[in-house]
């Protein structure tokens, strides 16, 4: 009688985890068919095979400039990008960490605008950067640095209690991914084709002061310090983004810290003759990020500067890994192949034009 | 530290998880930490306010017990004392007692009255001052300490019924302050009477399976009718309150139609949770609510509505005022002057407006508070007045108890409640006459149909939500009146039962209104 019981329990909590999980798939954001970006963090951990040469870390500026396939293609290098849509240096620190816990790449790259934000900045991006990752105390680290005041470190390990008001607004996208998605990025990189020249930008305000914040610091060598214990070489990059403006003095700041900690450090705005980027046709949105073409030349450029400077073996011959990235290659030129036709027939790209979508 | 907070839910797992794992003996400290630990949480200041109130009012209990004893030793060792000398000395010693329960009284509702009134009283003063041109007085910063309005009414049960020789004080102040400080009730009552919580309060409880999944089942009951309708409700009511220059006319009666619901909700959901939680930990906690919408009279509401308030003053100062000397002399003067017919209800009057001034005020300390109680005192004495006239009515028309009438019955009850919680709603007399009447003149029923509704703050989905809700509360009104709704749900088949257990759990984790995008709201009678 008592075991019956005891079975009876077991039975409804069962029940109730189940119907939990079930429920929590569904009302969490898929990210497939607008913010896109949203996905990128998440995929890392359904990759097979996850033993690279090169792991970016960063915000916009890596994921959206640098292609790991051109790398492989070019120089025989592996790489993944482990970045999400403003992801500041604690969630950069944290995932770097996390995927430490996976494979031990030569190389980390950091990109280092984040510096300049000292305090969380956006509830938003913290789900982005964060909701992707599996439950673990580095995640839960994570959300603890990076929660705005309104947020609960709770509703990172039971997800559902932040989107539970997703219910009245859910999508046939919901519906349609809610037990497996698309993979949306190529090794964290997420393509676009589209091209938006460089019109002007707003003249740089004099800060009050420039010095990056003592929290970054911290982070900042948490990270020198993970990567000398797993004997990775940090690469500091400031990516070839003309917006948000990158200051002398910031860039100083990272000359001395690099020198200081025996780093080698790459402000990219220094090389763009010699990446050859024109900022008329390799920009989608004037000169924030970079498009296909833009990524592909920066990469082209950053292999050889990791090639020149770390001894990155030329995998190219590895006849698994071949045939792992020749799938990886066959994908990526299948979506390219889409989004051209996707601007040919609409003038846009339908996963990054929310609104224009909507209203077609 | 909120009853719908995450902390709330760790700390009373927690305490749950414990209770049930050391000794029982220990069971009722753990309480006393636990109570004190809540408390902390809502400020260290706070806590200062609730001891001074348990060790005053321990010490007057434990020296009121003492003059009792000693006039019992008194008598008993003097027997040979004449009646006169006996009666001398008994009010002596009553005079003593009188005394100290004076003094605890005005110094411990001094501190509420203090803390809660002194800027009501300064406001009042100033508008006078202003009247003659004069400098106003500064007002004081005193931050209300949570629940102090419900402590303190408990504490002051406690001591005039040890005064009253009703039982004997507790001897261990640590029990004392437990019954004063019991942490479920703090924020919004019921105001416990001490005979009735001490027989389970200090008991000592082996987990038992039924009372605690009846206890669990009562607080989910509790958390749904808080977060999915109150909680959810309240940015309409809100939207319109707060903007009565926009919305008058039909959307008065709207959202006082939609007040009455969130009060219901929010209040009875937050006595549900207290009372769920105390039967998990084997406690039982008096009823406050019977099912107070199917008032057929305000009389009858105020029966069913906050009964703990209710009972607290009648016993505490309807009773005591009634036969009070002043009172009886007014009795005698007005019988001499009116007549017995009217003098014999004057100071009935006078006591019933004196309470419902009292309960009032006690609401919160403004005007509007004030005004509320008194007219539900007035409405209740007239409704007496007319009692013949109904009486004659009823025996011409044959109407009553028939479901028509009685269905009329309730509506007319809760419309003029509702009616009167504008005064609540608005906080500002003047402006809630002035909707009140805006009602009948500025009447657009279009509103209701062009889609205005939706301007309110919520969307249809929060609308469908609402209707379901409305009649979950409805339908469960109704079966609870041929018993507990949770014994019938307890004898359906497991597969039934689970199934309702398992659809509320997810409808208030699904539907509740909580977490970014919606407001942390404080239960409305924690501010009394």
């Amino acid at each position: 009688m008592k075991n019956k019981k005891i079975i009876s329990i077991l039975i409804i909590f069962l029940i109730i985890a189940g119907l939990y999980v079930l429920l929590q798939s569904l009302l969490m954001p898929k990210y497939m068919t607008k913010i896109v970006e949203g996905a990128l963090i998440s995929e890392y951990y359904h990759e097979k095979n996850k033993d690279h040469d090169v792991i970016f870390i960063g915000d916009c500026e890596v994921y959206e400039n640098f292609s790991p396939i051109t790398l492989w293609e070019e120089y025989g290098i592996t790489s993944y990008i482990r970045g999400s849509a403003q992801q500041l240096i604690w969630h950069s620190y944290y995932l770097l960490e996390d995927t430490l816990k996976y494979e031990k790449p030569d190389v980390v790259v950091f990109s280092v605008l984040s510096m300049m934000y000292d305090e969380p900045q956006n509830e938003a991006y913290n789900r982005m950067s964060i909701d992707g990752m599996p439950l673990s105390l580095t995640k839960l680290r994570s959300a603890k640095a990076a929660m705005m005041p309104e947020e609960d470190l709770i509703t990172y390990v039971f997800p559902l209690l932040r989107y539970h008001s997703r219910w009245n607004e859910l999508s046939e996208e919901d519906f349609k991914y809610w037990f497996k998605k698309d993979q949306i990025a190529h090794n964290g990189y997420l393509m676009r084709v589209d091209a938006k020249p460089v019109d002007t930008f707003p003249k740089p305000r004099a800060l009050a002061d420039y010095k990056f914040g003592d929290i970054c610091y911290e982070y900042l060598d948490k990270m020198t310090q993970l990567c000398k214990d797993n004997d990775i070489e940090l690469v500091l990059l400031k990516a070839p983004s003309l917006y948000p403006h990158w200051y002398d003095e910031w860039d100083e700041q990272m000359v001395d810290y690099a020198a200081k900690n025996d780093l080698l450090y790459i402000n990219l705005l220094d090389y763009l003759d010699e990446m050859g980027l024109d900022f008329n046709t390799d920009t989608y949105d004037a000169g924030l990020h970079l498009n296909l073409a833009g990524a592909e030349k920066t990469s082209v450029f950053f292999g050889k500067y990791l090639k020149d400077n770390f001894n990155l073996i030329d995998k190219r011959n590895d006849p698994e890994l071949k045939a792992l990235w020749d799938d990886k290659s066959a994908y990526y030129y299948n979506m390219e192949q889409e989004q051209y036709q996707e601007l040919e027939e609409y003038g846009y790209l339908l996963k990054f034009n929310l609104k224009r979508t909507e209203e077609k | 530290m909120l009853f719908t907070s995450y902390e709330f839910i760790f700390f009373l797992c927690l305490l749950i998880g414990l209770y049930y794992i050391i000794p029982k003996r220990f069971q009722w400290q753990l309480l006393l930490i636990s109570s004190f630990v809540f408390y902390y949480f809502s400020g260290w200041s706070n806590l200062l306010y609730i001891s001074v109130t348990i060790v005053s009012t321990y010490f007057v209990s434990i020296k009121l017990n003492g003059l009792t004893k000693k006039q019992k030793a008194y008598l008993k060792e003097n027997r040979d004392l004449s009646r006169e000398e006996k009666k001398v000395y008994k009010e002596k010693i009553k005079s003593k007692r009188w005394g100290w329960l004076l003094l605890c009284l005005i110094f411990n509702l001094g501190i509420l009255a203090v803390i809660k009134y002194t800027n009501f009283a300064l406001s009042n003063i100033n508008s006078i001052l202003t009247l003659f041109k004069m400098n106003e007085i500064s007002y004081v910063n005193l931050l209300l300490p949570m629940g102090i309005s419900f402590y303190t009414f408990q504490s002051m049960s406690y001591i005039i019924d040890v005064y009253r020789e009703k039982y004997e004080p507790e001897r261990n102040i640590g029990k004392m302050a437990l019954f004063v400080s019991f942490f479920p009730q703090l924020i919004q009552g019921p105001i416990s009477r001490f005979d009735d919580l001490s027989k389970t309060l200090y008991k000592e409880h082996s987990f038992n399976a039924k009372t605690f999944s009846f206890g669990f089942q009562r607080v989910l009951w509790g958390y749904f009718k808080k977060m999915v309708i109150a909680d959810r409700i309240i940015t309409a009511v809100l939207t319109i309150t707060k903007n009565p220059d926009t919305y008058d006319g039909i959307y008065v009666f709207i959202g006082m139609l939609f007040y009455a619901l969130q009060l219901y909700a929010d209040f009875t959901g937050g006595i549900d949770i207290t009372i769920g939680i105390a039967q998990m930990l084997g406690i039982e906690v008096k009823e406050n609510f019977i099912r107070p919408y199917f008032s057929k009279s305000i009389t009858e509401y105020w029966r069913r509505w906050h009964i703990s308030m209710g009972t607290w003053f009648k016993d505490y100062v309807f009773y005591p005022l009634s036969v009070s000397k002043p009172m009886l002399n007014i009795s005698r003067s007005s019988r001499a002057r009116f007549g017995d017919k009217v003098g014999k209800r004057l100071p009935v009057y006078l006591s019933t407006l004196i309470v419902w001034f009292t309960t009032g005020i006690w609401h919160g300390s403004s005007w509007n508070f004030i005004v509320w109680g008194l007219l539900n005192g007035v409405i209740i004495l007239i409704s007496q007045e007319f009692d013949p006239l109904y009486a004659r009515f009823h025996e011409r028309f044959k109407v009553k108890g028939t479901f028509g009438f009685r269905l009329f019955q309730v509506i007319r009850t809760v419309l003029l409640l509702s009616s009167l919680r504008i005064l609540d709603c608005y906080r500002d007399v003047g402006v809630s006459f002035r909707m009140f009447v805006s009602m009948f003149t500025k009447l657009d029923i279009g509103v209701l149909f062009n889609g205005s509704l939706l301007d309110l703050g919520l969307d249809v989905s929060d609308y469908i939500v609402l209707v379901i809700g409305v009649i979950i509360l409805i339908g469960f009104s109704l079966l609870q009146r041929s018993g507990s709704v949770r014994e019938k749900i307890a004898n359906k088949r497991p597969v039934l039962r689970y199934s309702v257990y398992i659809l509320l759990f997810f409808s208030i984790l699904i539907l509740g209104a909580y977490g970014i995008g919606f407001d942390s709201n404080q239960f409305i009678y924690n501010q009394f």
